[in-house]
């Protein structure tokens, strides 16, 4: 029999009411995983053993009721960019190594009052800014199934503890692709949502008119659960609508018949390797077969996705990284530096300049210099023009077919330092996720092969806004 | 576009961020390669395109401009809290920093 870390959400919460298992056993069976694998992966960088066990006797204690949470009592890990009140919540940056927040996110809050237990916090690029987890301050989290690569990012954490059993489910953000990719480097399934479907409130922002929560799972009947209960308004976040939340799980058994999917034929060209495309066709093959049609599409401004994505992003990260000046929060200067320091503009350079990492730093840089004065019309507002355009590509073609489908990378998992030293190659590897991002898109990951060296690959399931429930439904049938 | 190290240091500046000798070197090229690359958006016709900022199209959110106190799982978060969360000494609910204006 599987151990009790490798079964589903469902199948825990059945079990759970069954009383065939106990959450403290569950528990117990992430907690074990994660000692044995956890020194390998690297896809924790807190474990918080003690309390997930008490939390999950306390569970135990308080019994399963019918109208309980399914997730009650079902071991979560949490990327390291949630706010948990209480608990470090570090963003895998040397700046806020030490930082305890005082407050939860509301997603937290919300995985609180179903019953949450928390293995702990998972590894990611700092401040999400990355395609590989290897710009963590922790070091970088390894690829489960071949421990050379990388797991992706910047949710690569959360990606790997799923895929390797250490907890059943996580959380994660996605901007660019940070759910989608790792989720497809590593084997499970992600979801990134529509722009402002789950709440921000209290996650660490980077890009805040991209941003958004999502969940890993093994299964996409775990994917819906999870959404039904971290999706919503919010008011401490404006930019959830107030748009009812559905029953997730209402969406599948449905089957494909009669779907018209489309086939982006820019996600398929040149520089997408052979490999990936072939598997993925093969499982829209299995997918026309089961009576869904299958048309193709154009989405002729992709391939200026990663610039819009390159100047829009850093231009927000930029701002919303001026907040991390030494005085509210994060690190202060300490030691021989504190002596250099005349006032409080000099303790900005030396908080900040020790603060963050390099690929911070560098975006940092990009943004600041797309906002100065004299580059703000050539980069900026250029780059928010082309975003339009590439809105106005999804809604052309979502005239023409119910949802579409495409690679998320054009490639597997890469090798660990492959392109650590080249950021624009780094930047490529989002090339196929930020469209959807651009337009606030939701998108679900779905693992659908792997390649001959046996490394996941996955597809993406794009549909319009808030139509997570059409992903879900397509994803099943993958 | 070619950034030289006198611009990284302007924006550098601009960010109140310290850079060593070696970064400023290394930025000028990293950055210098990534804006070539950004000129590639001057291949789209953008006249007449409107800005896209969000995506939603919420306009207006507003809430009621009152002081309620911030809970977090039934519990209220005091000032103290988040206070509690710089590491500069704390005087009369303020955080001492050096000073900001020159005498």
């Amino acid at each position: 029999m599987a151990g009790l870390n490798e079964l589903t959400i469902r199948e825990l919460a059945d079990g759970f009411r069954a009383k065939k298992f106990s959450s403290e056993e569950v528990t117990k069976d992430c907690l074990s995983r994660v000692s044995e694998r956890n020194k390998d992966v690297n896809a924790f960088v807190l474990v918080t053993a003690d309390e997930a066990v008490s939390q999950a006797r306390g569970i135990d204690k308080n019994g399963f009721a019918k109208k309980d949470s399914v997730l009650k009592g079902v071991p979560v890990g949490l990327k390291d960019i949630f706010n948990t009140r209480g608990v470090r919540t570090t963003c895998c940056s040397p700046g806020l190594r030490d930082f305890v927040p005082p407050y939860d996110a509301t997603v937290v809050e919300k995985l609180r009052s179903a019953g949450m237990v928390c293995v702990g916090k998972t590894n990611m690029d700092e401040f999400a800014c990355g395609a590989s987890t290897e710009h963590s301050y922790f070091g970088v989290t390894k690829n489960p199934c071949d421990l050379t690569k990388v797991a992706g990012g910047s949710s690569g954490g959360s990606a790997a503890a799923v895929a390797d059993n250490m907890c059943i489910y996580a959380l994660g953000t996605d901007t660019g692709g940070s759910i989608r990719q790792p989720a497809s480097f590593c084997g499970t399934y992600g979801l990134k949502v529509t722009y402002g479907r789950v709440s921000r409130s209290g996650v660490i922002a980077m890009a805040s008119s991209w941003d958004t929560v999502g969940p890993f799972a093994r299964s996409v009947e775990d994917i819906a659960l999870i959404l039904g209960e971290i999706a919503g308004h919010d008011e401490r976040d404006m930019t959830t609508p107030e748009i009812a939340v559905p029953d997730y799980t209402k969406s599948l058994g449905k089957g494909v018949k009669g779907l018209k999917i489309g086939l982006p034929k820019e996600y398929f060209g040149e520089g997408v390797e052979k490999e990936t495309r072939d598997v993925v066709m093969e499982a829209v093959a299995r997918l026309e077969k089961e009576g869904a049609e299958i048309v193709e599409v154009s989405l002729p401004m992709t391939k200026y996705a990663i610039a819009v994505y390159y100047i829009c992003m850093p231009a927000e990260l930029s701002a919303n990284l001026e907040r991390f000046d030494g005085v509210k929060f994060g690190k202060k200067v300490s030691g021989e530096a504190s002596k250099e320091v005349k006032d409080l503009v000099d303790q900005y350079f030396v908080v900040r300049g020790e603060a963050f990492g390099d690929e911070i730093k560098r975006r940092i840089m990009i943004g600041t210099y797309v906002l100065s004065a004299g580059y703000m019309d050539a980069y900026y507002r250029k780059a928010m023009k082309v975003r339009t355009k590439i809105v106005e590509d999804f809604a052309t073609a979502f005239n023409k077919v119910d949802v579409l489908i495409g690679p998320i990378s054009p490639f597997p998992a890469f090798g660990i330092g492959e392109k650590a030293n080249d950021p624009l190659a780094m930047y490529t590897a989002d090339a196929l996720t930020i469209p959807a991002s651009a337009a606030g898109l939701p998108s679900l990951a779905c693992p659908c092969g792997v390649s001959k060296a046996g490394l996941p690959i996955g597809l993406q399931i794009i549909a319009p806004q808030f139509s997570e429930g059409l992903c879900l439904q397509v994803g099943e049938r993958v | 576009m070619k950034i030289s190290k006198e611009t990284v240091k302007y924006v550098a500046n601009l960010a109140r961020l310290g850079l060593t000798d070696e970064e400023v070197a290394k930025f000028s090229g990293q950055l210098s390669a990534v804006f070539e690359y950004m000129d590639i958006l001057k291949e789209v016709d953008t006249s007449n395109v409107a800005e896209t900022s969000q995506v939603t199209g919420l306009e207006n959110v507003k809430v009621a401009d009152e002081i309620t106190p911030w809970t977090a799982s039934g519990e209220v978060v005091s000032r103290e809290d988040l206070l509690g969360a710089s590491e500069l000494p704390v005087e009369s609910n303020q955080i001492l920093v050096k000073a900001a204006i020159k005498k």
